[in-house]
């Protein structure tokens, strides 16, 4: 099966992906918004599209749930091509759930009605109880009978979930679910929602813009970038092995500093000489650009190698994130527990903790720079 | 600040053409496009006139009284237009932005006038203010003037007439720029105060930009109302289009003369409604914010408090107290004249014949907006706005586009039954109810399509998107979650069409079947025959019924409008109350 762009770290998928996309494009009026995707979620697993917006995660969801056909390619459903082009099993038929951005409600049913809409075939009692299940599930039981206007926004979103969750849909698709939350609260609803999810086994597709969420949420993370899947990876490959400039710029926070390669595990820079084992093996002399993370480096005035100056820094709580300059005027960040208080203008040294260098030969991806 | 807020803090939404496109493509659309094209045959009749060579009776038309059609109507246009605008927008403002003694009896009365139709104000102030009316002869008794030796506005005149189509027509701009100022979202005003804009600032600087759009689309009803008007133009005397169609169809018993004069009225309602388009794509306003709950007014006293009070007054008392009151002063001197049962027909017939009438423009409606909502497609669009367009053409235009078909069909068919089986069909549709409801579907689909497009508007696109992702069909979305969030919506479309149906005149004139009469066609030619007095029943009774829907109205404003809230819990009130602090605005925001 095909993995579009993936990373250098190999996710073996042992069961039959309940959902495929096979190359697919998706457009409007002619032209393509989404191209050549491809990606494979197992049954159980929690998947999530993330990019800034207009990146086309919205319109690949919408796909996937049969409301925009595709131009070219083909989209499985638990074994069944649900759209290629020219054909298009309409959302209604495909057994997909969506928890949307605005929760979409129906403002004149009741809570409970809301929820037992997609099963109205079912028998009473069993209506009845699975209205009941879900809201105990959701945390919501006695709330039935109100109405979705008195809710507050983070009940209405469970209970957009409960609704969506009813008729056991066999794949769950949440469109930027947490976006109208306060951000407090995210972090802890997605992490509520993904509760709720693994105890109703479903498989699900988040789409956010929000790198947090995606982490707190998802087992695997499709980073889409102009319509295209980027990396289709684990949260913490994205972060440690990203598979292009892009991903390495997007997620997480970082700097890429030009070296030159000299051997096979270490990069000449404005650190110096650093080491570590490459993402990419390149001929030595090969002119790289490198990811530094903030907790590649260390303040250490002690054992520290490399002289910088503190240029400006930003209050985390925890911690301190310095924006340091290198003595050729490269700047870096980095991060320092908060307990160092530096003050800018001062002069510290740095100690390196590269275990791996991810490298970017510089002849590729100009067009995109560095952060 | 700009009148074009691109505002970077609007959430992408999608819109609802582009998000579902595609689906069900073909039985929806098609349906649609077979509406729109049937209801395209009568104004399709009157440009296919244009391309018959002009015959003598166009010519002589031509050389006399075309010239005459034109300035006039333009006069009336011009007149009213500045009339309505100087009426609606103050007073809209002012019952919404400020507080003052009697402004929330106001905000539903100043819709009163709605109530009467522009022939009836104008044969009632005509009995009043003629030589031999009331205001006249008191003049004279206290003066002891005679005939001629005072100054009086003569009012059977050009100038009269603006003035009557104003009174009654200014509530169009008035709803929609009132609705339009309650949408506006109290915190952009607060922002406008806070930037140290005053009051009067702010309505000029902010609200004013911003209702716009709304302004102008009632504007150009009104106008649209203008154009179409026959009953006050031939009570009056004066030569417009839409009496030159009758006099040429009637008197010069020519048809395809009377569709050439039709084709021009056409040009002229084009140019409005391009107009209108253009100001609309122009101005696309978008609420950024939805806090709405309090709006606190503007509170007026003293004199401000007073000229507030004058100003929402007048317009009620000339549009309708003061007609009103002399109908009834008639009616009750000429009791004879409708505790009949020949007067209760009248009334029967006209009651189910808008009822029927508003049940078809509002199943139309849903048909076609829901079509363009799920496909989305050029042709679509293009079907439902061709469709919607008949509200601006002219009853008379809809009439003589109606006959001509159907005559043609009717004497072919009798022909072909004739020559083949020897039998006579004689008129099926001409001549028949069927015409006449053709006719009102084709006028009023638009006061039905752009209402039940509003409410469907307003129900997020996600809306049909969580019932289709939990199992439901298009149809099934549309009964299910569209049609209970939209009731009351649908109902405000039934009536207006009810009561637009009711007020209708010359189409009714033209296309009644032999015999059968309806309140306004009554009430007209008794009027024309100098019965004002016997006239007044059947108009006091449209005027009743035409108040119906504006109580109703009323009622609905005073309970959708945003920041209503805790009294009211009801969940569908509430539901699209953010969007909807008026249901109505003729539908025609």
């Amino acid at each position: 099966m095909t993995q579009a762009a993936t990373s250098n770290a190999a996710i073996q998928v042992t069961h039959t992906p309940l959902l495929e996309l096979d190359n697919i494009d998706i457009g409007y009026d002619g032209t393509a918004v989404v191209h050549g995707v491809s990606l494979a979620l197992p049954e159980g697993q929690i998947g999530c599209l993330l990019g800034p917006s207009g990146c086309g995660k919205t319109t690949l969801l919408r796909a996937i749930a049969g409301f925009e056909p595709v131009m070219r390619g083909v989209i499985h459903l638990g074994g069944r091509a649900v759209s290629e082009p020219g054909h298009t099993v309409p959302p209604e038929r495909r057994g997909v759930g969506m928890v949307f951005q605005d929760f979409a409600l129906f403002p004149h049913l009741s809570v409970a009605d809301n929820i037992a809409f997609g099963i109205r075939d079912w028998s009473r009692d069993a209506r009845t109880d699975r209205v009941q299940t879900l809201l105990k599930l959701v945390g919501l039981s006695g709330y039935g009978e109100a109405y979705p206007h008195a809710l507050s926004g983070g009940q209405q979103q469970r209970i957009a979930l409960a609704r969506a969750l009813a008729p056991k849909p066999a794949l769950l698709l949440l469109d930027e679910p947490f976006s109208s939350m306060d951000v407090e609260l995210r972090g802890d609803l997605a992490r509520e929602v993904r509760r709720i999810l693994r105890a109703e086994h479903t498989t699900a597709i988040l789409v956010t813009h929000d790198q947090h969420e995606a982490f707190a949420f998802a087992d695997r993370i499709a980073v889409i970038h102009q319509g295209r899947i980027a990396q289709w990876d684990t949260a913490y490959n994205l972060y440690h092995r990203p598979a292009d400039r892009f991903v390495a710029d997007f997620v997480g926070e970082g700097t890429l500093i030009p070296g030159m390669v000299c051997t096979e595990d270490r990069v000449d820079t404005a650190f110096g000489e650093i080491q570590g084992s490459m993402s990419e093996q390149l001929p030595p002399g090969t002119a790289v650009d490198v990811l530094v993370r903030p907790d590649d480096i260390a303040i250490d005035n002690e054992q520290g190698t490399v002289q910088t100056e503190i240029l400006d820094k930003a209050f985390r709580g925890a911690d301190f994130l310095y924006t340091l300059k290198l003595p050729d005027g490269i700047s870096v960040l980095c991060i320092a527990p908060s307990h160092d208080n530096f003050v800018i203008g001062e002069h510290v040294r740095l100690r390196l903790d590269f275990t791996h260098l991810v490298v970017f030969s510089r002849g590729s991806g100009v067009d995109c720079p560095s952060v | 600040m700009s009148a074009q807020p691109s505002n970077p803090a609007l959430p992408a939404t999608r819109t609802i053409s582009r998000g579902r496109p595609r689906l069900s493509f073909s039985l929806w659309s098609v349906v649609a496009i077979t509406v729109a094209l049937v209801l395209a045959l009568p104004v399709l009749v009157i440009f296919g006139h244009i391309f018959i060579p002009a015959g003598e009776v166009w010519e002589h038309l031509r050389q006399t009284v075309l010239a005459d059609y034109v300035t006039n109507s333009l006069a009336l246009l011009v007149g009213v237009g500045i009339g309505v605008l100087l009426i609606g927008v103050p007073v809209a403002w002012l019952v919404s932005m400020c507080e003052f003694p009697g402004r929330s009896i106001f905000q539903w009365a100043l819709m009163l006038p709605l109530a009467m139709p522009a022939y009836i104000i104008a044969y009632t102030y005509t009995g009043m203010l003629d030589f031999s009316g009331p205001v006249q002869s008191l003049i004279r008794d206290l003066t002891g003037l005679g005939y001629g030796e005072y100054f009086f506005p003569e009012i059977r005149s050009l100038g009269g007439a603006m003035v009557m189509l104003m009174l009654v027509l200014y509530p169009y701009v008035y709803l929609l720029s009132r609705a339009a100022f309650l949408e506006q979202s109290v915190c952009v005003l607060e922002v406008s105060r806070t930037l140290g804009q005053g009051p009067f600032g702010g309505f000029r600087r902010v609200a004013l930009p911003l209702a716009r759009p709304a302004i102008i689309a009632g504007l150009t009803l009104a106008l649209m109302e203008v154009l179409a008007d026959y009953g006050t133009v031939a009570y009056f005397g004066i030569s417009t289009f839409t009496t030159g169609v009758f006099r040429t169809w009637y008197g010069l018993g020519d048809p395809a003369a009377a569709a050439q004069l039709s084709a021009v009225l056409l040009t002229f309602v084009f140019i409005l409604i391009v107009l209108e388009r253009w100001s609309r794509a122009k101005a696309r306003f978008h609420h950024t914010s939805r806090r709405y709950s309090t709006l606190p007014r503007y509170r007026l006293q003293g004199w401000k408090a007073a000229a507030a009070f004058t100003a929402c007054l007048l317009p009620v008392v000339l549009g309708f107290l003061l007609p009103a009151a002399q109908l009834s002063i008639w009616a009750a001197q000429t009791t004879d004249h409708w505790m009949n049962a020949r007067f209760a027909e009248l009334v029967f017939n006209t009651f189910w014949l808008a009822v029927a009438a508003a049940v078809i423009a509002v199943v139309l409606a849903l048909v076609l907006a829901y079509a363009k909502r799920m496909q989305g497609g050029t042709f679509t669009n293009l079907a439902v706005r061709v469709a919607g367009m008949g509200y601006a053409i002219p009853g008379t235009v809809i009439a003589i586009g109606v006959m001509i078909p159907f005559a043609a069909f009717d004497n072919a068919l009798d022909g072909f039954m004739r020559d083949t089986f020897g039998l006579s069909t004689g008129l099926l549709l001409s001549g028949t109810v069927f015409a006449l409801l053709f006719a009102y579907a084709v006028r009023f689909l638009a006061v039905s399509l752009q209402t039940v497009e509003a409410g469907l508007g307003k129900i997020q696109p996600s809306m049909d998107d969580a019932a289709r992702s939990l199992g439901m069909r298009p149809l099934q979305t549309l009964t299910r979650v569209h049609l209970p969030i939209m009731r009351g919506t649908l109902l405000t479309a039934l009536l207006l069409v009810f009561v637009d149906v009711l007020k209708e005149l010359p189409a009714t004139l033209i296309l009644r079947p032999f015999d059968f009469n309806t309140l306004a066609v009554r009430a007209f030619e008794l009027a024309g025959d100098e019965r004002l007095a016997e006239s007044s029943s059947a108009a006091l009774a449209i005027v009743l019924v035409g108040l119906v829907p504006v109580i109703l109205l009323s009622m609905t404003i005073g309970r959708s409008r945003p920041g209503q809230g805790a009294a009211n819990q009801r969940p569908d009130a509430e539901a699209d109350a953010p969007q909807k602090p008026l249901p109505m605005p003729a539908g025609t925001t």
